[in-house]
């Protein structure tokens, strides 16, 4: 009988195993517990939709005035154009490191901002007139770099740039293509703006799962991923050097503007320790986010105040990025040592968001399910 | 004393404990098997992956590409073969065999369970658990046997009551008992637990999951002996796997275990459940009873003895060997794996490497994306012998591609149960220079705490 006993305790077990390890996605935060719902409410509401309407506006703010310029190509609207265009790659910014959901989905980084472009490829998509920015291969020819080079390096004064849309024998590919290039950013802001206000928004608040697909793992990997690939390497060490044997001026961002990829940087910089911070985008309140998270968990660890600790380090990181020329190609060229100074920075920053920030949230940091001890 | 040996190895016991485990374990691998296909595991840790990590000494043991789904294939069917007890010393060797081949392709997947399965596999290699309700035994009556020799039953609840105690031994530290670390980590991050999820956050909780776990290793095997207590024991088995199983991402495991502490019980609990499949298959359970006139089984060969007494005395041993290393163990990890050091650690890491030309100067950063999976580099990042192969196999990668006097660097930085980060390994060495042995690795930086204990 003994054995009939174990077998059903044994059935019983296994069964409420498989139940219990199931994923379970109702919010349930009513202890005296840190509320990731609430601050996944505050990243929703208060940071990523706002940031998204605000570079929706501009985007089709640049979809106007590229529509304007090409059809009237004149020297005046290539300055509305180029500013319309700054405006939007600013607030860029600011929307880039949330890649998740539908900006996951259409790799909405990727498709916005690869640079350098590849101006050969452009210029051999402009004269066949045949490309589709939906596929992988053409992410250097598309998005801001792409439009950079539109704008800015086709040739050393505005009179020549304005040339190609009017006198140039194919005036008409480069006319298609400038509108291509802005239709395309712009469509893309409309669909993730879209999706996170229609249907998107609900699903992400709701998954306050733990598990690597949980939405806090899932956009904390994505925070410093963007901010370790994205900022770090690629506005300043890439450029400056770090991971090649020669310094890579060309390879800043808006290159052939040449003098707002410091900007661009600190907008960047400025961008990420808001999101850390829980600032709203539009105010200037601090709702839950990594730094209260970080608190609460060290209210049970009483270590290291690690919130405080990386706060004062984007103090220095910006202090260091400030003291840049405004073109980080020339900064490269003339003193590439301040650009590693601050490339030296922010890896410091990445070291304490990925090793003890993402060891304090037990974030998996990678996506792999495989079994643990 | 010796005689008391003597007669200790002539005690015979039933055989039915012995083929229950033998029944369990091979359906349990056999599912263990096709679960990690299953999951996409092969192709996306053993297929997909550029560079592998091998064990010191055992460089060779590599996957095969495509090919690697034979091994896997192999291993699957000879785990239902010991299962069905067919042609079983064949069938269990070439287990232990690819099952070990498997686990040494790549130490980026190291894991004690997988360790603890190829111990038992290689135990079982000098057992008997073919002789009774087998496959073997029904088709070769002459090979049957009711009883066999009492220690090789023995061995195999030695060899759970090693993993068990050393890893209560391993949790005597200040870190496990002072500190509640990992836990203190890891239980908070459960907060979406259906009902546990608010108790996941107290401390009281960390520390008394510290102290119930440590004492449970400690004691569970001696309970499990002790036949007034051996219910309780099981019960709480059960408990504390579930937990696991609930809290942490551990794959079979905890089924493992609790299956495999079902050799503790009598043989005539063993007994009932061989009638009870007996019946389900509709074959008599007087069949798999010895016809022959001798019923204890026999050694004919006089290895398996002293081999499984060499294997238990390394198995005793081995875990100590940390012991002969200066510094902090679990900074280090110089004699960290195989000693059933189970969930002592929570460990992050960083490691960017540097190629640097030793006689123009010039140097450049490596992106380890570009070489190695996010798994692979998040268990580099965080333990030195990693760290000095992959060195070794990028400086040849570039040296590959043309680039001269190479010297490999590393700055890395590691947070180890909750202090803040700090630098790792020397960022000044030369990790080309560096050889991989069992010397302690003095390049290494030392570790600023101090974690007192075994």
């Amino acid at each position: 009988m003994r054995f009939l006993q174990v077998s059903v305790l044994l059935i019983t077990i296994f069964t409420s195993i498989v139940a219990c390890s199931s994923d379970n996605d109702t919010p349930q935060d009513e202890g005296d517990n840190f509320d990731r719902g609430t601050m996944l409410v505050n990243w929703a509401d208060n940071i990523i939709i706002p940031a998204y309407t605000n570079f929706n506006l501009k985007a089709t703010a640049l979809e106007a005035s590229t529509a304007q310029f090409t059809a009237n190509p004149t020297a005046e609207n290539l300055q509305l154009l180029r500013s319309a265009w700054k405006d939007s790659y600013v607030s860029f910014q600011n929307v880039s490191m949330f890649e998740i959901g539908k900006a996951e989905e259409l790799r909405f980084r990727n498709r916005l901002n690869v640079y350098p472009a590849n101006t050969d490829q452009i210029e051999n998509f402009i004269s066949s007139g045949d490309y589709d920015f939906a596929l992988p291969s053409t992410i250097d020819k598309q998005g801001f770099p792409a439009l950079d080079y539109m704008l800015n390096g086709l040739a050393e004064n505005d009179t020549e740039i304005i040339q190609f849309y009017t006198t140039n024998a194919n005036s008409e590919g480069y006319r298609n293509y400038l509108l291509a290039l802005s239709e395309s950013i712009s469509s893309l802001s409309n669909a993730v703006l879209d999706s996170w206000i229609n249907g998107y928004r609900d699903t992400f608040v709701a998954n306050t799962s733990s598990s690597a697909s949980g939405a806090v793992d899932k956009l904390t990997n994505d925070y410093i991923f963007y901010f370790e690939k994205s900022l770090r390497a690629g506005k300043v060490g890439i450029p400056a050097g770090v991971f090649s044997a020669e310094t890579l001026p060309q390879n800043v961002e808006a290159y052939y503007k040449k003098d707002i990829s410091k900007e661009l940087l600190l907008e960047a910089i400025a961008a990420s320790q808001n999101f850390f911070n829980g600032k709203s985008f539009d105010g200037n309140e601090n709702g839950p986010g990594f730094n209260t998270y970080l608190n609460y968990l060290n209210t049970i660890k009483n270590g290291e105040n690690l919130g405080d600790l990386i706060n004062s380090q984007f103090a220095v990181a910006k202090t260091k990025a400030n003291e840049l020329n405004p073109n980080l190609a020339q900064q490269i060229e003339t003193d590439n040592f301040k650009m590693l100074e601050t490339y030296d920075e922010l890896q410091r920053l990445v070291i304490l968001m990925k090793v003890d920030m993402v060891q304090a949230f037990d974030v998996s940091i990678d996506y792999i399910d495989s079994d643990g001890d | 004393m010796l005689k008391g040996i003597d007669r200790y190895l002539n005690k015979t016991t039933q055989a039915a404990p012995l083929a229950v485990f033998r029944v369990l374990f091979g359906f349990m691998m056999f599912f263990s098997i096709v679960r990690f296909w299953a999951n996409g595991w092969i192709d996306k840790l053993y297929v997909q992956p550029k560079f592998f990590f091998s064990y010191y000494g055992f460089e060779w043991v590599k996957p095969i590409g495509d090919y690697t789904y034979i091994i896997f294939i192999v291993c699957g069917i000879a785990s239902l073969l010991v299962a069905l007890g067919y042609k079983y010393r064949l069938a269990i060797i070439v287990f232990f065999l690819s099952f070990t081949y498997i686990e040494l392709m790549d130490k980026t997947t190291y894991l004690n369970h997988y360790y603890f399965i190829s111990c038992v596999a290689f135990l079982m290699i000098f057992l008997p658990a073919n002789v009774y309700f087998s496959i073997d035994a029904l088709k070769k009556p002459l090979n049957a046997f009711n009883t066999i020799p009492k220690w090789t039953v023995d061995s195999i609840k030695l060899m759970l009551g090693i993993v068990y105690f050393y890893a209560g031994l391993a949790k005597l530290n200040s870190d496990w008992l002072v500190h509640a670390m990992p836990l203190k980590i890891w239980l908070p991050s459960k907060y979406d637990l259906p009902f546990l999820g608010d108790l996941m956050q107290q401390q009281w909780l960390h520390y008394t999951f510290s102290y119930t776990g440590a004492i449970y290793d400690l004691t569970i095997p001696f309970l499990l002996l002790y036949k007034p207590t051996r219910w309780l024991a099981f019960t709480l088995v059960v408990i504390f796997h579930i937990l696991t199983r609930v809290l942490f991402p551990i794959g079979m495991f905890p089924y493992i275990m609790i299956v495999s502490t079902l050799i503790f019980f009598d043989p005539s609990f063993h007994q009932s459940i061989i009638n009870f499949i007996s019946r389900i298959l509709g074959c008599e359970p007087s069949k798999n009873t010895a016809s022959s006139k001798i019923t204890t089984y026999r050694f004919n060969n006089s290895i398996s003895l002293p081999v499984v007494t060499v294997f238990f005395i390394v198995q005793l041993l081995f875990p100590w060997r940390y012991l002969a290393y200066p510094n902090e163990l679990f900074w280090t990890e110089e004699g960290y794996r195989f000693s059933w050091r189970v969930m002592l650690m929570e460990k992050a890491g960083y490691a960017q490497f540097k190629i640097k030309n030793k006689e123009t100067g010039e140097q450049f950063l490596v992106d380890n994306t570009d070489f190695l999976t996010p798994f692979q580099e998040k268990q580099m990042s965080t333990q030195p012998d990693f760290i000095l192969q992959y060195a070794h196999y990028l400086g040849n990668h570039f040296a590959a591609q043309g680039h001269k006097n190479i010297a490999v660097y590393v700055e890395s930085y590691v947070a180890l149960n909750g202090r803040l980060s700090q630098p790792f390994i020397n960022p000044e060495t030369d990790l080309m220079l560096q050889k991989e042995s069992f010397l302690p690795k003095n390049w290494i930086l030392p570790f600023n705490h101090n974690i007192k204990g075994l």
